[in-house]
């Protein structure tokens, strides 16, 4: 194919270097530097996709971010992404991109016959018409709509490329690089400012690429390019382009998307696809230019009819011409700038402007130039259905309500004007109430929440003198206000073309008894009757309009549209725009990848990951992690071919019959120190602290101060002032922000100081009969014996040669002992106790095997102490004091608590004694009493009883205490069982607790 | 994302801070006598005010410092931040 609409000598990019790509399966060429768009144009391809409802053919509207129609499917190597903007994607070799919406081929489309059956599907219409019957809905309605519905096909593979994160700092984050941004970032750069200039497209220079002016004698992009090259020197200075800023957010967070990978050729393996900047910028100037209106007429959505910019850009930065018989259709001065560049490279265009005349310069120079120009004149309907071929075209009225005599036209482009709509979204997303300016019909900022300013065109500035103007000045006095310095930049002499007022139409009237489509949002495929019928129905407010016609809601967010929406609902309530009001803009500006947004959290790096020391001999070991928190915790220790039920049962019986032992470095750990110590204790504890001696441990609970259990474990008084607690491992971190509130919040008088210790100390728990006989072989130094270092006892000593702190405490119920080194020590401790323990065969064992042991005691853990249960459900009454006020004890004596059919703590075994019951089961009375069956309880934690040799499981059962005996049913939906229970005590194995004191 | 200053340390995005409630809110002393309507007050009811609140914040990836701040529950702008034993 070649290039057939490709001018010579014009355009910025590089002819040296072809590139062929495919698109729909054909094979086309184009330069680099062209995107996907301007590459397609060059060859005279503009029907690019199908619209969203109707299934309509469309092409190209613009040329940027602001493009509704042209979303495509690209292929890589393995790979898709879709809706990607092929105006915005830029052209690499090999680069493959198809449409999306249409079936079989985007010229002929199966689905346009929706376009044929329109009348059925007006504004609302999926409200209407699948109401009933209900049943349909799932099963029928809806994967039939989104089968026909939707844009591109989402990637079924995980995302191969990296995206990366970086947070940064600078006095003043400039947005945009046209002519006030430019000469905003200078001004402040020179005044000493740190700055960062962000620019989403791949060049600088916004509409000084496009526009015909001087700034001090230089062509408008060589004085870009001078300026860019100047901050580029600066070390003060960031400059970015391919870089969105889409987010004005909190306390000027700005988020800004760079695109790093796609537009390179080789890229590096490491290369980021994209990098997601968090800048925080002392000031922030918004100088993000504006985006031309489109006007509306029968059919304006023919491939082939564009906005009057968007035909100017292509043929200016892309040396492409978007037609060869242009209409140009406008309200107003700025499209003569396109007929004008038509006219130079040999075009002769059609001007139809709705206007009576034009005093400007720019008229001036297009009459001199014999370009054709028709005032009052507009466009009644385009025709062509895969490519515009003729517009219908003819004088206004005088109240502009109909057309006087239409004629039709031959054209292959129309390029419309409606005028300039500000780019306020980042203004607005930082807080500023924008207001509606009268002399542009627009949009523009209002006063600053934030430490925002906005210039420029953005600002409603739409001449270049302005524009200059504005960033200079506010480019110095923003950075006086935070530098102090006083280094004034001027703004330089500029010359451009002279424009005059815009006309004050959008909509053209339809001719007598015509019903033509008049397309307000092209991606959504809403048109004018839409709007008319939702305000007809009675909807007012414009975001009730939006979301009944879906204006403004694609993925362009009516960048194009919204405002033409507004003028109409203003137009038929006879109403201003101010009155109508406007949709909120909500980030992102643009549509951000999810991959960007996610960065390198992923994987294995989504959170930290925490190891004991002892891990990598766990994991020689043939341990079987499982995620605690962050900790990775070995779940039990594979022998051959056992599962996970087999090996913990193996381990768990052990335990009860030799010594196991397991790591429980996990737990967490608060040194706590000072003379309020115990004081302290016995206000976060419920019982008794004041009088536990030097060298005893003692089992405490927290509540939180509704009467909520909150955490348990055992604290142990290592010396007068020095307390070591332990916590759960999950809330560990929790108990510390607890302890450290009442601290310094509620009693700062008290003189305690808490500490994390949780990754200092290594630990291991010793535990079963033989477990005395082994800890005496590691401490031959200590007495060991009950009488001497009995159960709640703590001593410190010596492990061959290293610091250790020995606790007799128990979660198994056995005896049982635990070690803790200094984490250094750990592997060393942990490799001495299996060495020593052979002969009194000890096996390590993991948190499996650890939670039958705890569940068949009855002791509570993280599944009990649920943030719903009190201290008598759990059945540890007797841990509340009676004596003292602790947190949370006023709360116990409110109605709700003391309610003696409360939830108690019960055990449950089935009664076929085999089969397992669920976590998570309800407890009912009747199996098959109607829903809602009344639930009783519900199943907290079950394992297989090594002791028993048959299943058993805690519960928490309204009114437990009296339900001891019972026949209940196990009931568990999501596994389809309902099984006959009994209810029998807690304490399955040694109720009196004598094995942990023997 | 808000910027917040810890009086220990200086600002620090928000992601550093857990936020801790409302700071006029006291604790009723240990052991003393108090109705339930009061204690009530003091456990579950807080007000919600549409402006100027004062709040308690923890510097908890930081220095682990409680300190008071007053922020616009609308603008999220914030005013000040003190110490625990300073005037907001």
């Amino acid at each position: 194919m070649t290039q057939s609409y490709r001018l010579e000598n014009i355009g910025y990019i590089n002819r040296d270097r072809k590139i062929s790509f495919r698109f729909n399966g054909r094979k086309y060429f184009g330069y680099k530097g062209d995107t996907l768009a301007s590459a397609l144009l060059a060859n005279g391809v503009h029907l690019v996709g199908r619209s969203f409802k109707y299934h309509r053919p469309r092409g190209f509207l613009g040329a940027g971010v602001d493009e509704p129609n042209a979303k495509v499917q690209l292929y890589k190597e393995n790979n898709t992404e879709p809706n990607a903007n092929a105006t915005e994607v830029e052209l690499v070799e090999g680069l493959i991109a198809k449409s999306q919406n249409c079936w079989p081929s985007v010229s002929f489309d199966f689905g346009a016959i929706n376009n044929l059956l329109g009348k059925l599907f007006p504004a609302g219409f999926y409200y209407k018409t699948f109401m009933w019957p209900k049943s349909f809905w799932y099963k029928i309605y809806e994967p039939i709509i989104r089968k026909a519905a939707g844009l591109g096909i989402a990637p079924l593979k995980p995302d191969p490329d990296r995206y990366e994160h970086k947070y940064e700092y600078c006095d003043i984050l400039v947005v945009g690089s046209g002519p006030s941004g430019l000469s905003s970032a200078l001004s402040a750069a020179k005044n000493g400012a740190r700055v960062i200039l962000a620019e989403d497209k791949p060049r600088f220079g916004g509409s000084l690429l496009t526009d015909e002016v001087t700034i001090g004698n230089k062509k408008g992009k060589e004085w870009a390019d001078e300026i860019i090259s100047q901050l580029k020197s600066m070390p003060n200075v960031i400059v970015k382009k391919r870089s969105q800023v889409f987010g004005y957010y909190d306390h000027n967070m700005m988020v800004m998307c760079e695109r790093t990978k796609d537009h390179i050729e080789n890229p590096n393996e490491f290369t980021p696809r994209q990098k997601l900047w968090y800048i925080r910028a002392k000031e922030v100037i918004v100088s993000t230019g504006s985006i031309e209106r489109p006007i509306t007429f029968g059919n304006n959505d023919r491939p082939g009819i564009l906005l009057a910019s968007a035909a100017k850009e292509y043929m200016k930065v892309y040396g492409v011409l978007v037609g060869r018989k242009p209409i140009i259709f406008t309200n107003n001065d700025s499209a003569y700038d396109t007929a004008i560049e038509f006219k130079k490279n040999g075009i002769n265009p059609l001007v139809l402007d709705t206007r009576l005349d034009s005093g400007s310069s720019v008229v001036a120079e297009a009459k001199s130039l014999n370009i054709n120009i028709k005032f009052s004149y507009g466009i009644a309907n385009a025709k062509g259905y895969l490519k515009v071929k003729s517009a219908t075209i003819g004088k206004l009225n005088s109240d502009r309500s109909s057309f006087e005599k239409l004629e039709n036209i031959t054209c292959d482009c129309i390029c419309v004007s409606g005028n300039w709509t500000p780019t306020v979204h980042l203004t607005s997303q930082s807080g500023n109430k924008l207001k509606f300016n009268d002399a542009i019909d627009a949009f523009t900022p209002n006063e600053s929440r934030q430490s925002e300013t906005t210039v420029g065109s953005a600002n409603g500035s739409f001449t270049l003198k302005k524009s200059l103007e504005e960033g200079f000045t506010k480019g110095f006095e923003l950075s006086k206000k935070i530098t102090s310095k006083n280094e004034k930049s001027v703004s330089p002499h500029s010359n451009e073309r002279s424009y005059d007022q815009h006309d004050k139409i959008w909509c053209m009237p339809l001719p007598k008894n015509k019903h033509y489509k008049r397309f307000l949002d092209f991606q959504n495929d809403v048109a004018v009757s839409d709007i008319e019928l939702a305000v007809r129905e009675g909807y007012r407010s414009i975001e009730h309009v939006k979301r009944y016609t879906t204006l403004g809601m694609a993925t362009d967010q009516g960048k194009t549209s919204n405002l033409n929406g507004m003028q109409l609902v203003s137009n038929i309530e006879n109403k201003v725009i101010p009155e109508v009001g406007h949709t909120t803009f909500r980030p992102p500006y643009t549509p951000i990848t999810i991959g960007a947004i996610v960065g390198r959290e992923v994987g294995k790096h989504y959170r930290a990951t925490r190891k004991s020391p002892m891990h990598e001999w766990h994991e020689k070991n043939k341990a079987v992690f499982v995620d605690a928190g962050l900790w990775l915790r070995p779940r039990y220790y594979k022998k051959g071919e056992e599962t996970l039920f087999e090996a913990s049962k193996r381990e768990a019986k052990n335990v009860r019959k030799n010594v196991g032992v397991c790591d429980v470095t996990s737990l967490g750990k608060i040194d706590i120190k000072g003379t309020d110590s115990a004081e302290f204790l016995n206000r976060v504890y419920t019982n008794a602290w004041m009088k536990l001696p030097i060298g005893k441990a003692r089992y405490g609970v927290m509540l939180r101060e509704d009467g909520i259990v909150f955490d348990d474990g055992t604290t142990t008084r290592i010396a007068e002032n020095h307390y070591h607690m332990t916590t759960t491992t999950a809330q560990a971190a929790n108990v510390l922000s607890h302890l450290e509130y009442y601290l310094q919040v509620v009693w700062p008088e008290l003189d305690v100081n808490v500490l994390s210790t949780t990754e200092q100390w290594a630990g291991a728990a010793l535990a079963g009969p033989n477990s005395r006989k082994l800890l005496s072989k590691l401490f031959p130094n200590i007495d060991v014996s009950n009488e001497n270092f009995p159960f709640m006892g703590y001593k410190e000593s010596e492990l061959f040669g290293v610091p250790a702190r020995i606790f007799r405490i128990s979660f198994s119920g056995e005896l049982a002992y635990e070690i803790n080194v200094e984490s250094n020590y750990g592997v060393s401790m942990w490799k001495k106790i299996i060495e020593l323990g052979k002969e009194v065969n000890i096996e390590p064992y993991g948190t499996e095997a650890l939670s039958t042991l705890r569940i068949e005691m009855g002791h509570v853990a993280g599944s009990e102490i649920d943030n719903r249960t009190i201290a008598s459900d759990l059945s540890l009454e007797g841990m509340l004091s009676k004596k003292k006020d602790f947190i949370g004890k006023r709360s116990l004596s409110r109605e709700a608590f003391t309610n003696p059919n409360r939830e108690k703590i019960v055990g449950v075994v089935p009664v076929d004694k085999k089969t397992m019951i669920p976590e998570g089961s309800h407890l009912v009375k009747d199996s098959n009493a109607s829903l809602p069956n009344p639930k009783l309880g519900h199943i907290s934690a079950s394992c297989w009883s090594v002791e028993h040799n048959n299943p058993f499981s805690l519960a928490i059962l309204k009114d437990g205490k009296n339900k001891i005996g019972e026949k209940l049913y196990a009931l568990s939906p999501l596994k389809n069982k309902s099984i006959p229970v009994e209810i029998i005590s807690s304490h399955y194995v040694d109720p009196k607790g004598e094995r942990a004191r023997s | 994302m808000l910027e917040i200053k810890c009086p220990y340390c200086g600002k620090r995005s928000q992601n550093e801070f857990s936020y801790g409630g409302d700071a006029s809110v006291k604790r009723p002393d240990l052991e003393k006598e108090i109705s339930d309507q009061d204690w009530d007050n003091f456990v579950y009811f807080r007000n919600n005010p549409r402006g100027k609140h004062s709040e308690l914040w923890q510097h908890i990836s930081g220095c682990r410092q409680w300190f008071k701040v007053s922020r616009d529950t609308v603008s999220h702008e914030i005013f000040k931040t003190a110490k625990l034993n300073e005037e907001l």
